[in-house]
């Protein structure tokens, strides 16, 4: 898992970007977009210009083999990481150029963020840790309890309300953690691998929860996953090789025929 | 899928004849059948007709003369038109699609290979999303959902299996066109 924080803006290797591509926006309006990202960790060049656009209610998978840089345009798109050259757009806003502190309040009002593990707070219970985010933002404790419970009650976890972290299976703790990543109502929710530590049954189950909470929220999703199944939750998918973006075509006249 | 294809595959290097097809091929592809030599024959015969091969009699001092294939203009763009339509996403589909896999290591540059694959990706994920959306369809049994975990158990496998393939990309190649 990348850790964000050892960014170090070096000056990026541009060269030829053959299989590039230009990521045709989603039909419908684009709530996101990417363009031409590079990103580099010190030394180590993890982005070499990255082309994504998420459309409004849009579920995007985001594939790769490992390394590929999957997380780090994730967390580049999710303003996490600056990019060192290009542009993350948001709505209007073009928040590449804004500051950590523009960013974070952004992060919290407007994304969700879910991964693979680990995100909970061991000492708080799960109602506790899904209004985290709601007391964070200045919301009322009663109120923050009230929406916290109706989130774990979406995800079917509500009778886990007083449990703590450590007392729950992989599914249970992945199922409040994407109560809490919800609980602001995000915009764009970004998910790295959010079913990745968990049994194929139970990561079934997470996903399509995770997917029709999305669908009656309105909420864009951008999935990071490595997995086809997975991806196959979403509308469409990009390809990211070797820090570069390939949006997959779909050839689907030619499929099938035969000489 | 055709024998024709997989013959003008093995000729897109090399002149042969037909022994020498037959017996590339199986070398190539051991998971599969043996090719009869009538079948070799047969579809050489249907190849020459369409004008994808040419044969020439070459002499030979030991015995009688010799066949020998080559791949015309027309053969090579059948060929090419041939690796780059993807295959039907379908569970059973396994081996026609790691033979077309092979055939465009082996016939093709390793663009069109890579190409090749890549869409075949996307029409696999079209697939599985397809499958993935009557496995979630509020009135799908359980033998509904059952099927479609059968049927993405497998799309999955081929497409981690082409993953695979793309990265030994170039290991492959060295060894296949050598
Ligand atoms: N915090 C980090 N510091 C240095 N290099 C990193 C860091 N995180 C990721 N990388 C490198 O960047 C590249 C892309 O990594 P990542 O975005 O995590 O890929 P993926 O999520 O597809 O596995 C890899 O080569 C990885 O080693
Ligand atoms: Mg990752």
């Amino acid at each position: 898992m990348t850790h964000p924080g050892i960014a170090s803006p070096e000056q990026s290797r541009t060269g030829s970007m053959p299989r590039e591509s230009a990521d045709p926006s989603p039909s419908g309006s684009t709530v996101l977009s990417v363009r031409s990202a590079v990103y580099s960790y010190g030394s180590e060049l993890a982005l070499e210009g990255a082309n994504v656009s998420l459309g409004r209610g849009e579920i995007l998978a985001i594939t790769g083999p490992s390394g590929s840089g999957k997380s780090t345009l994730m967390l580049v798109a999710a303003g996490v990481l600056k990019p060192t050259a290009g542009q993350v757009t948001y709505n209007d806003r073009i928040i590449s150029n804004e500051n950590e502190r523009q960013r974070s309040r952004l992060r919290r009002s407007d994304f969700g963020i879910l991964f693979q593990f680990g995100q909970l707070v061991p000492e708080l219970t799960a109602v506790e840790n899904v209004a985290l985010p709601l007391l964070l933002s200045g919301v009322k404790r009663a109120k923050a309890r009230a929406a916290a419970t109706a989130w774990l009650d979406r995800f079917d976890v509500a009778d886990l309300a007083t449990s703590r972290p450590p007392e729950m299976s992989g599914g249970q703790s992945q199922r409040v953690a994407a109560a809490r990543a919800l609980v602001t109502e995000p915009t764009v929710l970004f998910a790295d691998e959010p079913t990745g530590a968990l049994d194929t049954v139970s990561g079934e189950l997470v996903m399509s929860e995770i997917v029709r909470v999305a669908r009656e929220a309105g909420t864009s999703i951008m999935l990071i996953t490595h997995s086809a199944k997975v991806a196959a939750y979403g509308d469409r998918e990009i390809v990211v090789r070797d820090g570069r973006t390939t949006e997959s075509m779909i050839d689907l006249e030619a499929t099938g025929t035969n000489a | 899928m055709t024998t024709g294809h997989v013959l003008m595959g093995l000729l897109a290097h090399e002149d042969r004849h037909g022994y020498e097809l037959k017996s590339e091929h199986d070398v190539r592809f051991p998971g599969s059948r043996p090719l009869a030599f009538g079948q070799v024959y047969a579809a050489l015969e249907r190849l020459s007709r369409k004008g994808f091969v040419d044969s020439t009699e070459v002499e030979n001092v030991d015995g009688p003369n010799r066949t020998v294939y080559s791949l015309t203009a027309e053969g090579r763009d059948e060929l090419l038109d041939w690796l780059s339509r993807t295959e039907v996403p379908s569970p059973f589909l396994t081996n026609p699609l790691a033979v077309k896999t092979t055939m465009a290591l082996l016939a093709a540059d390793r663009a069109t290979a890579t190409d090749f694959m890549d869409r075949q990706r996307a029409a696999h994920l079209q697939r599985m999303r397809e499958l993935t959306k009557q496995k979630l369809a509020s009135g799908a049994s359980l033998s509904d959902v059952l099927a479609a975990d059968f049927a993405l158990a497998h799309l999955d496998a081929d497409v981690r299996w082409l993953e695979a393939a793309l990265e030994r990309i170039v290991h492959l190649e060295q060894e296949v066109t050598t």
